[in-house]
């Protein structure tokens, strides 16, 4: 079980609301991503869901029993730091084996599990080493391990990936996701990347100062981001926002159009002249400045080759204009 | 070029060193050579380095005339006791300030610092009643109180660096991995900082072991540490500086002997948070 409930849960810091209230719940088994800019307060909701920190006012329910006052050790959640947190004099062993230790597990019963653990995760051959004679990687499995021996009712990751480097964390992501396939437990998952937002999560929670913008799948938020702030965070290359004429033509204050969803036409539509082009392979991506809706971002086809100074015509494709109202939300 | 240079001004720094090491060795190098004189070449004019009637007498003279034993082992009991009382409170005291800190941590860290400054002999009349009056006067339980809180202020601010130095991302880890408090000090704290411990903890023997105004004040016979010992040698008839030589090297030897073989952990400790 791992079912939490947020209910009007605020942070202040003296004067300062970092989180002015929030109302969420999780379902058992959910992998749900906290994304947002820095600073949006995620890691602050993270702790106080973990008990690291006190909230000011609300409650915080885990499994239907009211956790806001319970420390952290007693909410049953286990948690992997962007650090690691590893214990550095302990061996990887020990390390894993701490949390067993803490909760007075017979110690035939806490090896056994220890094994398990770094059987699923390649640390076997670790074992007897200290944190110090590991790679990023590696530590970062062991800080998974000591987290999944305890069997928590949520694992809670605060930006586990970010002190790795890109191809590992491409992959550290990838068994993270297995992990929760083969364990089936919430986890909460922390984080300002939108890529690891977008292909881990079952529901992203997008949040910007203190508060929640929008809650939902990765792909209901990629194809209806329910305001403008969301529009232009989720989704890389992010959402290109005109406004003006073009925008008031079709009701809206705001239009916004996806760099995937403008083509590149013969004729037509807006015409403008290639600011920079970057030949990926895969994907060109292009910034041209037009006279009617400014500068815009496209991502095109590999196959298509421009170079700066060239004159384009580029039409959103049909269906594909978001439209957000005076007060950014998005119209129906 | 370069590399003659810097080869001169090595050898400058490493003579200035020696002489500045040699220079504040140089007394208790004297106090030893001393010590096996006898006390007519030990006054002899001009001194002499070294001279050529060596002998024990000093040392045997010494050890018939007094109960050093006593003096020693009350000198073991009060620093080390005073030292691990003051851990006792100072790790608690430290960790709060370095992971829980409030508006005033740094003001009351100050403070604490400033009453080692604060000249001794300006309490010497109310601790004198105090310890007159509660019968601590003269036992080793009051010494251990008294040098503890006189070096309390520097145990907490020792630890208070190393503690700053230690993520508390780790100690967080501990609580959510189900640890209490006290655990959370015992297996993750502590350990990561037995260097810094170690350190401060030697620092304060050291400290406790060399203090002389309160253990020769607040002592008479049965808690006088070795301080009291080297006191007892200067006599109203004069000061016999051969013998007083002898209990002075008695007295240091052993601490010289604990920080020769420490010396690298006191060093580490001292410099430690300095560079990282």
């Amino acid at each position: 079980m791992g079912k939490i409930v947020l209910n009007a849960v605020r942070k202040s810091f003296g004067e300062v609301d970092v989180i002015p209230g929030v109302d969420l719940t999780i379902e058992d088994g959910e992998f749900v991503v906290f994304v947002g800019p820095s600073g949006c307060g995620k890691s602050t909701l993270l702790r106080l869901i973990a008990g690291l920190e006190d909230t000011t006012s609300g409650a915080i329910v885990i499994d239907g029993a009211d956790a806001t006052a319970l420390p952290p050790a007693k909410r049953g959640l286990a948690m992997v730091f962007q650090s690691y947190a590893l214990y550095p004099h302990m061996t990887v062993r020990k390390n894993i084996m701490f949390p067993l230790k803490m909760a007075g597990m017979e110690i035939g019963e806490a090896t056994r599990r220890a094994d398990a653990a770094a059987k699923v995760l390649n640390l076997t051959a670790y074992m007897e080493r200290r944190p110090g004679q590991l790679s990023g990687g590696q530590r970062q499995r062991v800080a998974i391990g000591r987290a999944i021996v305890r069997e928590p009712a949520a694992f809670l990751f605060d930006e586990p990936l970010s002190n790795l480097d890109a191809a590992l964390r491409v992959n550290m992501r990838q068994e993270i996701t297995e992990l929760h396939q083969s364990l089936k437990t919430t986890m909460i998952y922390v984080t300002h990347d939108q890529v690891e937002a977008m292909t881990m999560a079952d529901k992203i929670v997008v949040l910007n100062a203190g508060r929640i913008e929008q809650v939902g799948s990765p792909l209901a938020l990629y194809n209806n981001p329910g305001n403008t702030f969301v529009a232009g965070f989720i989704g890389s290359p992010k959402m290109n926002l005109i406004e003006g004429p073009e925008a008031a033509a079709l009701g809206a204050t705001t239009i916004g159009v996806r760099p995937e969803h403008l083509s590149v036409v013969s004729e037509g539509g807006w015409e403008g002249v290639v600011g920079l082009s970057e030949h990926l392979g895969s994907d060109t991506f292009l910034k041209v400045t037009t006279d009617r809706v400014g500068t815009i971002n496209v991502r095109a086809g590999g196959e298509v080759i421009l170079r700066p100074g060239d004159r384009v015509h580029l039409a959103p494709q049909p269906g594909k204009i978001h439209r957000f109202g005076a007060d950014g939300k998005a119209m129906t | 070029m370069a590399r003659a240079v810097s080869t001169r001004r090595k050898v400058f720094y490493t003579a200035a060193a020696w002489s500045v090491a040699l220079l504040i060795f140089f007394p208790v190098f004297w106090t030893i050579l001393t010590s096996f004189k006898t006390e007519a070449s030990a006054v002899a004019s001009p001194p002499q380095l070294f001279s050529a009637d060596w002998t024990l007498d000093n040392y045997a003279e010494v050890w018939g005339r007094s109960d050093y034993p006593r003096f020693f082992w009350n000198s073991v009991v009060i620093s080390v006791g005073s030292t691990l009382l003051g851990l006792i409170i100072a790790i608690p005291a430290a960790w709060s300030m370095a992971f829980v800190p409030g508006n005033r941590t740094k003001d009351l860290l100050m403070w604490m610092l400033s009453t080692k400054m604060m000249p001794a002999a300006a309490v010497l009349i109310p601790m004198y009643l105090i310890f007159q009056r509660t019968g601590l006067f003269d036992t080793r339980t009051g010494l251990v109180l008294a040098l503890m809180l006189m070096n309390l202020p520097v145990i907490v601010w020792m630890l208070y660096t190393y503690f700053k130095e230690i993520p508390s991302e780790i100690l967080e880890a501990a609580r959510m991995d189900g640890a209490s408090l006290g655990k959370e000090i015992i297996y993750v704290l502590t350990p990561m900082a037995i260097p810094g411990i170690a350190s401060t903890m030697l620092l304060n023997i050291i400290l406790a072991w060399n203090e002389a105004f309160w253990t020769i004040t607040l002592t008479t016979v049965n808690a006088a540490p070795l301080s009291a010992f080297i006191a007892s040698f200067s006599a109203p008839q004069g000061l016999f500086y051969a013998k007083l030589s002898a209990a002075s090297t008695m007295a240091i030897a052993p601490i010289l002997i604990l920080g020769w073989f420490s010396q690298k952990q006191l060093v580490r400790g001292l410099t430690f948070g300095a560079v990282k």
